[in-house]
């Protein structure tokens, strides 16, 4: 394989990996924020111990975060030098701006913010979590203004091959990034409700019928079944911005080859780039012409359209587009399924989450990292729907490449993907265990002698002859 | 913008300044965190958890000063960021995984099954080696001027082993400060064995970086700059030998000077630091490339400068307020 597909492996592999730790940080701050509020509005324990449980989940994902981050920013330098001397002069403001604003605000209060519980008042630990949540989504922002600005580039001029910007702000509110920043920020959302939803329900399965798993199941699948007909609508939102910025990239989405009305809405296919034709389609006629003008005659654009004389192809690799859309579509569609279902039960039967059926449990353990595949799944749909370019029109991947040995590059990524493939393990074990040492070790054995917790107990009971 | 005289001029030499900055903090702060980590094995087990609950609240930030260094060279310098990291591919690899190492068992030491709380041990310590050599290889081959010759490499991984000794002894110095009983007694004894890493690492330094640049050579051995230059071999002659002196009566009753350590090992890293930087300026790549000629566009440097100014007191302030709720000696870290 040569330098610049190695490369793009290793820089795909390394953020995939930071991505996973980041959806969850930035979501579950504002939680744990919510549930430190939660208890002083109420007094109730359960919401307390709820925030001792998750804090420790955060601690381990903020520091497989940040070291996984740190590996991120020297990406540039290592592999891709002809991004930052190309645009630089963009990219390195914004990126300046984010370690300013956001890392270091993040870093230093979380040690306050884990450790300092007993050393600080507790306004100040309070606004410690906040200042924390608020870090990373500050660091959210601005990653995803560059991000968005490399799909969507404005505000600038090229003056000897090199980029200058010209308008900050339309640099920064960029045509894609409202879009791009409210459907991340929604996925973050979705993937800590079903982590928290799933851990509470394996803890539920396990025996842990405390009060803090009954509050933590109800809040996962509540906080899912709201946000998910959203993100839904975001993305259709989403999809429409693409369609006028980067249609080849929706082209490839939809597997449509030539630019006409009536497209049909791919269910499955099997697209062919050398052929330059689907096989095996299952289709709903007219569907991709609905979703994307509104209308069933609607004209969509057809990836021959970008095609040059010269046989050179300016459209992205079809398969893999065409295929990781679907997946987080997919996936999107079991969440809206599973969440509501669950929501349903809770209100017919009026129990909370003493209604949920066994299965239903099974199957919101096996969805706890559902976020994760769906997360990816989009990013790579759109990451790889830009290629051919680094940065639309403006800079293509292969000019930006460093010149460093293919057989290097082989040994850094092989070592990098034995150190995530192991982390990403032992991660998911450890959050697991975690969950079974509460269960096993926690406070259940006091709850159980409380007149609350033996009431529920025969609720229990109740309700599994019920189901 | 124009108020300092030429902004292509005085931007540059700005934002080397920073950068050099952020990279000395860097080097204090995760130097010692780093330097706990390679002194680990040399602990008992219950000293190990103190050891790590000392550097608990702030690695994470210590580590940000070194995002912060190389995000600086990355925006102020783009062309420079480019030839150095190529030009060092293995060793950033290697300190990358070191840095994942670390501060992943610092996480997972805490929460794993206890039985699996020695391999998490060992990863920590094998993380922190990692580091702190692949650091010192790279210092040692900016010094030969970024080029891979077998001699080069040879003198690298002689720098890579006395920073990472020097490493040791900041760490030691920080637990001096941090520890009480056994393991400051401990902690007194590795520093006395670390510090020449310290000193024969800067004189390594001292010696290589004019031998291997005439231009280098000329900029100290000349009069009269070298006069000027005199307090710096001096001043860190004088603070060696304080160590030496200090170090043979710690620790002391109620826990006088338990701070001195530390406080003149930061003085020496920063007066090392200081000599090196006025060997290498004008040039960031050696001899090869000047901060002038790899800077980014004026008007952009202008953007993150305000940012900068503005928010670095911030930073610095919040961070004395983490160091100052956390002071005192370590206590074991629990997150309620
Ligand atoms: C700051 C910019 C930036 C940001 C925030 C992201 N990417 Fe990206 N991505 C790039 C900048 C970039 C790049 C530098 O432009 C790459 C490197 C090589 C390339 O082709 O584009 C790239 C490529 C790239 C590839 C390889 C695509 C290919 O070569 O076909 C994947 C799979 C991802 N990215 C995935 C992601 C994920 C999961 C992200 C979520 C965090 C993400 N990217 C955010
Ligand atoms: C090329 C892209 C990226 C680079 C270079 C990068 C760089 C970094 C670095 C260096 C850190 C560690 C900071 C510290 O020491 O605290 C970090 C952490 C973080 N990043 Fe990224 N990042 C990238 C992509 C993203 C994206 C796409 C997001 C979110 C949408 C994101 C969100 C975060 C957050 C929230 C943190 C804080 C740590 C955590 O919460 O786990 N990053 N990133
Ligand atoms: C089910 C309906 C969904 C639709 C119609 C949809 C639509 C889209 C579209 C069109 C893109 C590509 C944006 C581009 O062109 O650059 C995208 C990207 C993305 N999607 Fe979705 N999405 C859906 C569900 C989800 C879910 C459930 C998640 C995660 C929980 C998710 C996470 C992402 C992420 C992280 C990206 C990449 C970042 C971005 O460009 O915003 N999506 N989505």
């Amino acid at each position: 394989m040569e330098t610049l597909l190695l490369s793009r492996i290793q820089f795909g592999a390394n953020i995939s990996f930071h991505i996973l730790f980041p959806t969850i940080t930035i979501a579950l701050g504002w939680v744990l924020l919510f549930f430190k509020l939660r208890f002083a509005w109420t007094q109730d324990e359960r919401w307390m111990d709820a925030y001792f449980f998750w804090v420790k989940i955060f601690a381990l994902t903020f520091a497989m975060g940040v070291v996984s981050g740190i590996t991120m920013s020297f990406q540039f330098g290592t592999n891709w030098p002809g991004f930052m001397e190309t645009v630089g002069n963009i990219a390195g403001p914004l990126l300046a701006y984010e370690i300013l604003t956001a890392f270091f605000l993040e870093a230093v209060f979380l040690g306050i913010m884990l450790f300092g519980f007993r050393r600080v008042p507790g306004w100040m630990h309070t606004l410690a979590t906040f200042l924390v949540a608020f870090g990373t989504t500050m660091s959210a922002f601005w990653i995803l203004v560059l991000n968005s600005w490399m799909h969507t580039p404005a505000g600038f001029e090229m003056i000897d091959g090199v980029v200058h910007a010209t308008d900050w702000l339309a640099i920064v509110f960029n045509p894609s990034m409202p879009y791009r920043l409210v459907h991340m920020l929604l996925a973050s959302g979705l993937t800590v409700a079903f982590l928290i939803a799933g851990v509470s329900a394996y803890r539920w399965l396990r025996g842990d019928w405390t009060s803090d798993v009954r509050a933590t199941l109800s809040f996962g699948i509540i906080v899912a079944a709201v946000l998910i007909p959203v993100q839904i609508f975001a993305g259709d939102l989403h999809g429409l911005n693409t369609l006028k910025h980067q249609p080849q990239k929706v082209a490839a989405m939809e597997g449509n080859w030539e630019t006409g009305p009536n497209v049909p809405l791919l269910l499955f296919a099997i697209p062919d780039q050398q052929a330059r034709e689907n096989h095996m389609e299952i289709a709903i006629p007219g569907g991709a012409s609905l979703i994307l003008t509104h209308s069933w005659d609607g004209v969509v654009p057809g990836l021959n359209d970008f095609v040059m004389e010269d046989g050179t192809i300016l459209h992205p690799n079809v398969p893999a587009v065409f295929w990781s859309f679907r997946v987080m579509v997919g996936v999107g569609l079991v969440m809206l399924a599973l969440s509501w279902g669950a929501v349903a039960f809770m209100m017919r039967r009026r129990m909370g989450v003493w209604s949920l059926p066994n299965p239903m449990l099974y199957a919101l353990v096996a969805m706890t990292f559902s976020g994760w595949v769906a997360t990816l799944a989009g990013w790579y749909t759109t990451e790889m729907g830009r290629q051919p370019w680094l940065v639309q029109d403006v800079l293509t991947t292969s000019a930006a490449v460093a010149d460093v040995p293919a057989p290097m590059v082989m040994t850094t990524l092989l070592a990098y993907l034995a150190v995530y493939v192991v982390l990403t393990l032992i991660y998911v074990g450890v959050i697991f265990y975690l969950a079974h040492r509460k269960t096993v070790t926690g406070d259940i054995g006091e709850e159980a002698r409380s007149p609350e917790a033996t009431a529920d107990a025969a609720a229990a009971t109740f309700a599994r002859s019920g189901a | 913008m124009d108020l300092f005289g030429d902004p292509g001029t005085w931007l540059p030499f700005a934002f080397a300044f920073l950068m050099g900055l952020s990279i000395l903090i860097y080097v204090v702060l995760d130097g010692f965190d780093l330097g706990v980590g390679v002194l680990l094995p040399l602990a008992t087990a219950d000293e190990k958890d103190r050891m790590v609950a000392s550097i608990g609240p702030f690695w994470d930030a210590n580590e940000t000063w070194l995002v912060l260094a190389i995000g600086l060279l990355l925006v102020a310098f783009p062309l420079a960021h480019g030839v150095i990291l190529t030009a060092l591919y293995l060793p950033v690899a290697v300190l990358l995984i070191g840095l994942v190492l670390r501060g992943v068992s610092f996480e997972f030491r805490a929460k794993a099954p206890a039985a699996h709380k020695r391999s998490w041990n060992w990863a920590f310590f094998a993380g922190s080696m990692m580091a702190s050599l692949s650091q010192g290889f790279m210092l040692g081959m900016y010094v030969m001027g970024l080029s891979w010759t077998v001699w080069n490499v040879l003198f690298a991984l002689i720098t890579a082993v006395f920073l990472t000794v020097g490493y040791s002894f900041i760490g030691a110095a920080w637990l001096i400060l941090k520890a009480e009983g056994d393991l400051q007694r401990k902690a007194v004894d590795w520093a006395k064995g670390g510090i020449w890493g310290l000193i024969l690492g800067m004189a390594a330094v001292s010696l290589a970086s004019p031998l291997v640049s005439d231009r280098i050579f000329d900029k100290w051995f000349s009069l009269p700059a070298f006069l000027y230059l005199s307090p710096l071999p001096i001043l860190s002659a004088a603070l060696v030998g304080f160590l030496w002196w200090k170090l043979r009566r710690l620790p002391m009753a109620k826990d006088g000077f338990a701070w001195s350590p530390f406080a003149a090992a930061t003085a020496l890293f920063a007066l090392a630091f200081a000599g090196m930087a006025y060997s290498f300026y004008p040039y960031v790549v050696p001899d090869k490339l000047t901060i002038y000629e790899a800077a980014s566009a004026p008007e952009s440097l202008f953007i993150i400068l305000i940012g900068t100014l503005f928010v670095l007191p911030a930073i610095l302030g919040y961070t004395a307020l983490a160091y100052y709720i956390f002071r005192g000696k370590a206590r074991d870290l629990t997150y309620d």
